[in-house]
């Protein structure tokens, strides 16, 4: 594959991963983040968030497999990942821990066991789409081309058509 | 006119407290990005332990002050000058042993460091919880995760506490300019 080819291909599965929601802004953020001298940034965060996710699920588990469960133990483990989630934008994940906490109140050990299962998917899905996105990064500066800013291009048409649909609304009113 | 900045004063120490250490990172990245220096702890504990307060200290200032009252006036306003001191600390809430809002509080008791601004930030939008921490000290509450718009707010503050030092004419023309500029 040449090196327009895996750029496109870059933006198409980035382009994807926003619209399926695995991704939100708050990853945009953290690529701004990331400069000339620190640009390992994205990277090292999300190897941060992989390594504790998957603790906090191993907790998780096994705190749910006790005689008596301790609902407020399982909370702050599902707060944590709620957190760590939402800060590198996965959404999907963070969205299935805000049921999860719902549960917990609940005391309802079916639900969380469920929520269990369903936020281990949901992470190792994230994990693997963002494990492909920095491998095609990867391959995209290894052929010697540069990556491209994804961000600023969706900002830009967003500014546009936003900027196009108020003047036909209100270029002619009074 | 107002602002004679001849000393390098625009690397403000920032202490960041937060017990994840994903977002200490990206406090860290936050900060250092807007040209802050950062120390980043992970308890309330570390951060007073930084300080040079220990847990007891904050709540007996005035006995620790008639033991050693040469001590004090030594870690004032000088430490600060010297760029080891804080220019503001921002915490996360939530943390396990004492909360970001215990932290507030102890600073605010704090003879020595009441005038460092707090800011505290969580990820749960909860009002009664934000009004509490604002009534009792803290200048700002950030929701998380904090962007780079929430750390540039940052600066006002921190340009409240240098010019401190300046005489009070000075000041009231430097804090016009800021507010203006905003």
């Amino acid at each position: 594959m040449d090196l327009v080819q895996l750029q496109r291909q870059f933006v198409d599965y980035k382009t994807s991963l926003y619209h399926e929601g695995f991704l939100d802004e708050q990853f945009t953020q953290l690529q701004e983040l990331q400069d000339e001298n620190n640009p390992d940034f994205v990277v090292e965060v999300v190897s941060l968030f992989f390594e504790d996710s998957e603790r906090l699920l191993n907790e998780l588990a096994r705190a749910l497999e006790q005689q008596s469960i301790d609902y407020k133990r399982i909370d702050a483990h599902v707060h944590q990942l709620k957190g760590s989630s939402s800060s590198i934008g996965a959404q999907r994940v963070q969205k299935v821990c805000i049921a999860f906490r719902n549960y917990c109140e609940e005391q309802n050990v079916e639900g969380c066991l469920k929520c269990l299962q369903q936020v281990r998917h949901e992470y190792s899905l994230v994990k693997t789409k963002l494990e492909s996105l920095f491998q095609l990064e990867q391959q995209i500066l290894t052929a010697g081309g540069s990556i491209p800013i994804f961000s600023r291009v969706t900002k830009l048409l967003k500014g546009i058509y936003l900027l196009s649909s108020l003047s036909l609304y209100h270029i002619f009113s009074v | 006119m107002g602002m004679a900045i001849d000393r390098d004063d625009t690397q403000f120490h920032v202490l960041a407290v937060d017990d994840s250490l994903i977002d200490r990172k990206l406090i860290e990245r936050l900060l250092k990005t807007s040209s802050f220096q950062v120390t980043a702890v992970d308890s309330g504990s570390k951060a007073l332990e930084f300080l040079g307060l220990n847990n007891n200290d904050a709540d007996d200032e005035e006995e620790y002050e008639q033991r050693d009252s040469n001590t004090e006036s030594v870690s004032s306003d000088e430490d600060q000058d010297l760029g080891l001191g804080v220019n503001l600390i921002i915490t996360d809430y939530c943390m396990p042993g004492m909360t970001g809002y215990d932290l507030l509080k102890k600073i605010k008791k704090s003879s020595s460091f009441k005038d460092i601004p707090v800011v505290i930030m969580s990820s749960e939008n909860i009002p009664s919880r934000i009004n509490r921490c604002l009534e009792d000290g803290a200048e700002e509450f950030f929701l998380k995760p904090v962007q780079l718009s929430d750390v540039n707010k940052l600066r006002p503050h921190l340009m409240k506490g240098r010019s401190k030092d300046i005489d009070s004419s000075h000041k009231t023309t430097s804090t016009r300019l800021i507010t203006s500029g905003n």
